[in-house]
């Protein structure tokens, strides 16, 4: 038949299984190949991307800009501490079950607030959020550790079927750890890709190209927007119920402006129109940020002339650059 | 059979009287013409019935049911659908997308969270159907931001049309295009909008679109109705004659 001649997106959940598996599989090998401390790194990576992942969902699809997504990372790391502190088990799927209904929670009273916004406004309503959420962390130290912060002992994984008390108790938790977090990554990776080709997810990319005739199909954008802000920030917060058994300790850094700052970075790095962009930046970002931090005093000059190339030689960052490369192949193949 | 009727509606911008107490009236089935030169307050009017505008008085009733004070998405529920006199597209979606979240938005579906819109077959076939009607199947995949003018207003009125509306506003369908795609584009437009039994009221300016493609034909000027009457009875009216040709009405 004529109609299905086009090529239409069709089993799509395939073909990023196809695209994805030698990506996975490498990933699966990787912690044989390379010492703790690289591994370490990588989990940071993994981490970050996943942070980028859920902030992107609002950028590049919503077409909001945060500048507050450290809130919501740093609520997820607050909440370990505070369960740590407070109720006791050190097991990371209590982490993860109490940590991911506290952002959820948070994700969606801050967004209520914010979504009544939009463009600068929103940027701005978002930053002031997150500030406020800094100042609390950093002045209610009986409860927060002030710029101490909380310390978060190593978990037990898989209902405590593993733990990591040993003499080698670092190194197998880094292993395991690695695994653990690349689990949690393909499932975030899984189902952002069909939120963002669901009905829904449409709807939003409709919303951020043309808010007028979104109404007039009878959307409700406000509506859209907030649930969109919801999903983003659990996702964020759920990289920082993650990361904070990895740093081993949760500060008020994590809260600041810079943070929200890195993490619009990362999606610019990777490339905010494309799926994989932000999944790319953040594990892009993280070495490059070590390898700053490593080589000079002034890594945040360094970062600064990574940023500023970046607008300038390569608008829609790597994965951009990459597949506008990709296509313009294709076609003088196509052509020849 | 009246399907839509306003009652004394009033939109004032400043000092200009963009709609002066209009009684508008359109019947079920018919292909109106909304005509008058600029500023006439065509489009104010239907700003106000798709509830893009609120009004300061009046009232707008479709079918004896009062919905002046409803808001865009009930209008939409109630049958009310409208294009834009610019074009007013997804432009980052696919040709496809564009169309199909207008169906997936009329049937409440774009909630759906975890599951992939391909997947939703219903959907997928109806907006091949509109595609196809529109003659912009062979488009499907394509971005709605790289068409060329004609097909963009085309997938503007399919957009509308896929919320299956009782009544449907096109807001200059042809503005924008060459004579020549202007006969292609009204030709697809009257027969698709006549053939799914869908009311229609167009803006236009073009006459001889005008003449050739309404059942009855309302013109305004400076805020109220002028002439009413199909496209014969129009066409031998001397005033509207006079306003046409940009003479004075005291003239």
């Amino acid at each position: 038949m004529t109609i299905d001649a086009h090529p239409l997106p069709n089993r799509s959940l395939f073909k990023l299984a196809a695209a994805a598996a030698p990506i996975l599989l490498v990933l699966i090998l990787v912690p044989s190949l390379i010492g703790t401390y690289q591994l370490q790194l990588a989990i940071y990576g993994l981490i970050a991307a996943i942070a980028a992942l859920g902030f992107n969902l609002l950028l590049g699809y919503t077409g909001l800009l945060s500048f507050g997504h450290s809130a919501y990372f740093g609520v997820g790391a607050y909440s370990v501490a505070f369960v740590v502190a407070h109720l006791g088990p050190h097991s990371m799927e209590f982490y993860l079950l109490v940590g991911i209904p506290v952002v959820a929670i948070t994700s969606a009273l801050f967004g209520y607030i914010c979504v009544r916004h939009t463009r600068i406004f929103f940027g701005i309503l978002t930053l002031a959020i997150s500030q406020v959420i800094y100042s609390l962390a950093l002045k209610l130290y009986w409860v927060t550790g002030g710029s101490d912060g909380l310390r978060v002992p190593r978990p037990a994984l898989f209902l405590g079927l593993l733990d990591f008390l040993g003499p080698q108790g670092f190194q197998l938790f880094i292993r395991s750890y690695y695994y653990y977090v690349l689990g949690i990554f393909v499932v975030c990776v899984v189902l952002m890709w069909v939120i963002v080709h669901s009905p829904f997810g449409k709807a939003l990319q409709g919303i951020r190209d043309n808010e007028v005739r979104a109404r007039f199909l009878g959307l409700r954008i406000r509506r859209f927007r907030w649930i969109s802000f919801l999903v983003s920030g659990t996702f964020t917060g759920v990289a920082g119920i993650l990361w904070v058994p990895l740093n081993g300790l949760t500060t008020p850094d994590v809260l600041y402006w810079t943070f929200s700052g890195e993490i619009v970075f990362t999606a610019l790095l990777g490339g905010f129109r494309n799926f994989a962009g932000p999944i790319v930046g953040g594990i892009v970002f993280t070495y490059l940020k070590t390898y700053a931090v490593a080589t000079t005093e002034y890594w945040q000059l360094l970062l600064g002339v990574v940023l500023v190339t970046l607008v300038l030689v390569l608008p829609t960052g790597i994965v951009g650059a990459i597949s506008q490369a990709g296509q313009r192949l294709g076609r003088r193949n196509a052509v020849t | 059979m009246t399907l839509l009727k306003t009652v004394n509606l009033r939109k004032q911008f400043g000092e200009t009287r963009a709609c002066d107490g209009l009684d508008f009236v359109v019947n079920k089935g018919e292909f109106l013409s909304l005509v008058g030169s600029n500023g006439a307050g065509k489009t104010t009017l239907v700003n106000l019935i798709s509830a893009h505008l609120q009004p300061d008085s009046g009232q707008i009733l479709l079918e004896d049911r009062d919905i002046t004070f409803t808001t865009v998405a009930e209008r939409i529920k109630a049958g009310i659908a409208r294009s834009f006199q610019i074009v007013n597209l997804f432009d980052g979606l696919s040709v496809f997308d564009n169309v199909a979240l207008s169906v997936f938005s009329r049937e409440g579906k774009t909630i759906k969270m975890v599951r992939l819109a391909e997947h939703d077959h219903d959907v997928r076939r109806e907006t091949l159907e509109v595609l196809g009607q529109f003659g912009l199947a062979s488009k499907a995949a394509a971005l709605a931001g790289g068409l060329a003018q004609g097909e963009r207003k085309l997938l503007d009125v399919a957009v509308a049309y896929a919320l299956r509306p009782r009544l449907l506003f096109l807001d200059e369908p042809t503005s924008g295009v060459s004579t020549h795609e202007k006969a292609q584009i009204m030709d697809t437009v009257s027969s698709v909008v006549r053939g799914g039994m869908v009311t229609a009221v167009i803006i236009e300016h073009d006459m001889d679109v005008v003449f050739r493609y309404s059942d009855r034909i309302v013109m305004m000027h400076e805020g109220s109705f002028l002439a009413d009457g199909t496209p014969d009875e129009i066409r031998a009216n001397k005033e509207v004659a006079s306003i046409l040709l940009g003479a004075p009405l005291t003239a």
